[in-house]
């Protein structure tokens, strides 16, 4: 069934099968993980020898029945590919009622398949990454919560469930950012991302709450159906919310801040969140709510405005920051720019956004995780400034991450060329500002990405003393090869538009639109603008003597990038400083109106019962006094009321 | 019969009975007052008997009768204990139990 939208393209409703056969089996992959973490919680220190086997086990047996889910749904019709599953009544008051329901169809599938798959290889890795860490049974039960709460997200059915994982992954998130919960930045990390997040979710909490006043469900399957008939403020403003809901989430402008205080983390954990899981959540939001934004083209054109700005935003950290996880933290942003651009773009561009997701999964997983190799050998050092000529220290994390840079940066025939290109050449067609915008955004990938490749891997050494490093074990070295043979070979999901065709079903075919100007044009723009980027980085980077220390007379522009172009300072003139004050205010109000109110009466009556206690005199005759004078009382009252 | 003098009699002897428990210390008199307004209120009580020409008046006259006797015996018993422990039956001097 399929609705029309204004541009005369069709809409597609969620109408999904009921489970049988295999699919009755969907709500193991959530269990799994799940049991995972429970076992490991309950089970305390006992688990502590075997914990992070059994971790790994269930994400690895989760992705394995998820292959095998795929594998059958690629074998269906295209018109019974969407099965959903009633596993309980959730919760019924009157006539709302809101069940466990999952939903399996080509957009889920594809995330199944990406956050157990790169889920299992950082579980895999985190066995050799975290061997040393006294915690690390703990560690492994919060990676499978988080793995078990962003399924969750992907395989609700309704909003509501949908919102369980959203907050489960960032309940998770906090646990896993403050992992390290000793070092107070940690600590504080954890809790800008959970405060970050939960301003992001009153957005997606009153979409909901707008959803079940508008049309008293929350479920994919009715929402869908329903939408035609909102009114369009409505779903403008539904769109607006869910796009707040998603901003939180997926770190873009405003309220990007939290990510790259959450390097705080151990390496393993940015590589999830920032591939497999979380941040990627904002753009799923988008996209399976397709059905809301294309009829609501105001909210989708904001959605672009805030994913160019955001892609910039994150390009121009990137280029200014030493640290190497917080240069990879800022091209996340970036790229996560990218594909709510794509998710923006409407029906045009949600199969690319959700193309750009995986392939950018595969690299920014095998480059975090190639960070952390590095990291490792460097004694647990993150500054760029200190590394410098380890390709020959480490060749295997060398050799995997120039793989996932190639990827990044859109090197012909690599992943990220595919998903990156197809994401310029749709928005210079459909919205040329921010195509343009996107395709400057390229170029600086391209020079901050070399800049960290030219500054980590080659250049002259510039360790510290005492540091010696080494290659990692090979339970760290082995998923980065597979992540790099997927940053490599992650183009040829879109073969002959596969990917396109494949989520066809749920986000809609778009009318073919003849570009402008012949696509290789486009193409050979992008990989033009990507060199200049590269050959910039060259010249500033590669063929000068790095500084050990960040220099510190530099322009106005360094400063700012380096200073996250003041996102905090933003939020602390804007939010934080307001609100102190306000909270200021209300106290001195609670102190002396509210307090003095109660406390005031409190000792009114105590002061009145002072008086009146001294009655109480102890003389029997004055009791007698009072007893006649009450049994007067009573008795002229009588007469007056009988008479 | 005409029971008016009664009924004033016994209002009388209520007011003499109430004036003195409100006005003597002496722990015996404030007794015997309450007697007096007890025995008021069993004439009055008999009184409106007659008027009315039933007994329940009556009845209830003897009920108040048993009640004084018994309340006599622990009242004469508290007025002993309190007048050995004080070397007085002053009501106003035993003042402790107040504020």
């Amino acid at each position: 069934m399929y609705l029309m939208s204004e541009g005369g393209h069709t809409i597609p409703v969620v109408a999904p099968l009921e489970a049988e056969g295999a699919y009755t089996l969907l709500w193991l992959v959530v269990a799994l993980p799940l049991l995972g973490a429970a076992v490991l919680l309950v089970g305390g220190r006992r688990t502590d020898r075997w914990g992070h086997l059994l971790g790994t086990a269930t994400a690895l047996a989760s992705f394995v029945l998820s292959v095998v889910l795929f594998v059958d749904l690629l074998g269906r019709e295209e018109s019974e590919r969407q099965v959903a599953q009633r596993l309980w009544e959730w919760m019924e008051v009157g006539g709302f009622s809101v069940g466990m329901d999952l939903l399996y169809d080509p957009l889920s599938a594809l995330f199944l398949l990406l956050i157990t798959g790169v889920g299992t290889l950082i579980h895999v890795y985190s066995i050799g990454y975290m061997e040393h860490d006294p915690r690390r049974r703990r560690f492994f039960a919060y990676l499978n919560l988080f793995v078990a709460a962003m399924l969750t997200l992907v395989l609700a059915e309704n909003y509501v469930v949908l919102f369980l994982g959203w907050e489960g992954v960032g309940l998770a998130s906090y646990l896993l950012i403050g992992f390290w919960q000793h070092k107070p930045s940690a600590a504080a990390a954890a809790k800008k991302a959970f405060v970050i997040n939960r301003v992001g979710d009153i957005g997606l909490s009153l979409a909901i709450a707008l959803m079940f006043v508008t049309f008293g469900t929350t479920s994919f399957t009715q929402v869908s159906e329903l939408t035609s008939g909102a009114g369009e403020g409505t779903l403008t403003a539904l769109g607006l919310l869910l796009l707040l809901g998603a901003c939180g989430k997926s770190a873009q402008v405003p309220l990007q801040a939290w990510l790259l205080d959450a390097m705080e983390g151990p390496t393993p954990v940015s590589a999830l969140i920032h591939a497999a899981t979380m941040v990627t959540a904002g753009v799923y939001l988008v996209v399976r709510s397709n059905f809301v934004y294309e009829l609501a083209p105001h909210a989708q054109t904001v959605v672009v405005v805030v994913a160019t700005v955001t892609l910039l935003w994150g390009a121009v950290i990137g280029c200014a920051r030493d640290d190497i996880k917080k240069v990879l933290a800022g091209s996340t942003m970036s790229q996560i720019g990218y594909m709510m651009l794509a998710a923006g773009l409407g029906v045009y561009g949600y199969a690319f956004a959700i193309f750009h997701l995986i392939t950018h999964g595969f690299f920014k997983a095998n480059m975090f995780l190639g960070a952390g190799s590095v990291m490792h050998g460097m004694a647990d050092d993150v500054d760029m400034r200190r590394y410098g000529a380890l390709r020959k220290a480490m060749p295997v994390t060398f050799l995997t991450f120039a793989m996932g840079y190639l990827a990044i940066i859109g090197f012909p025939l690599f992943s990220g060329f595919w998903s990156k290109d197809k994401i310029i050449e749709t928005a210079l067609v459909e919205s040329p500002v921010a195509g343009v915008c996107a395709l400057v955004g390229a170029g600086v990938t391209g020079f901050y990405m070399t800049r960290l490749m030219l500054m980590t891997f080659f250049t002259d050494k510039r360790w510290k003393e005492g540091v010696h490093p080494h290659e990692s074990p090979s339970v760290m070295t082995v998923p980065l090869i597979v992540l790099a043979a997927l940053s490599v070979l992650g183009g040829i999901l879109l073969l002959g538009d596969w990917i396109v065709g494949w989520l066809a079903p749920v986000v809609g075919e778009a009318p073919h639109h003849e570009p402008p100007v012949p696509v290789i044009v486009l193409t050979v723009l992008t990989v033009a603008v990507v060199a200049v980027g590269v050959a910039a980085a060259w010249f500033l980077v590669g063929r000068r003597e790095v500084a050990r220390t960040a220099p510190q007379d530099v322009s106005f522009a360094v400063r700012a990038a380096r200073a996250d172009l003041y996102g905090d300072a933003i939020n602390d003139a804007v939010v934080v400083r307001p609100g102190r004050r306000l909270v200021t205010l209300l106290l001195g109000v609670d102190h002396r109106g509210a307090d003095g109110l109660f406390t005031g009466g409190g000792s009114a009556v105590a002061g009145v019962g002072g008086l009146l206690r001294r009655v109480q005199n102890g003389f029997v005759r004055s009791y007698a006094l009072s007893v006649l004078a009450g049994a007067l009382i009573v008795v002229i009252a009588l007469m007056v009321v009988n008479s | 019969m005409d029971t008016t003098p009664y009924v004033v009699l016994s209002a009388i002897l209520f007011t003499i009975g109430t004036v003195g428990v409100l006005t003597r210390r002496n722990a015996i008199v404030v007794f015997m007052c309450v007697e007096l307004m007890l025995n008021a209120c069993n004439l009055a009580l008999v009184a409106f008997a007659r008027q009315h020409g039933n007994l329940d008046g009556q009845i209830a006259a003897f009920f108040v009768m048993v009640v004084a006797a018994a309340e006599v015996v622990v009242g004469l018993a508290i007025i002993m204990t309190i007048f050995r422990t004080r070397r007085s039956a002053s009501v106003d001097d035993a003042s402790l139990l107040k504020y």
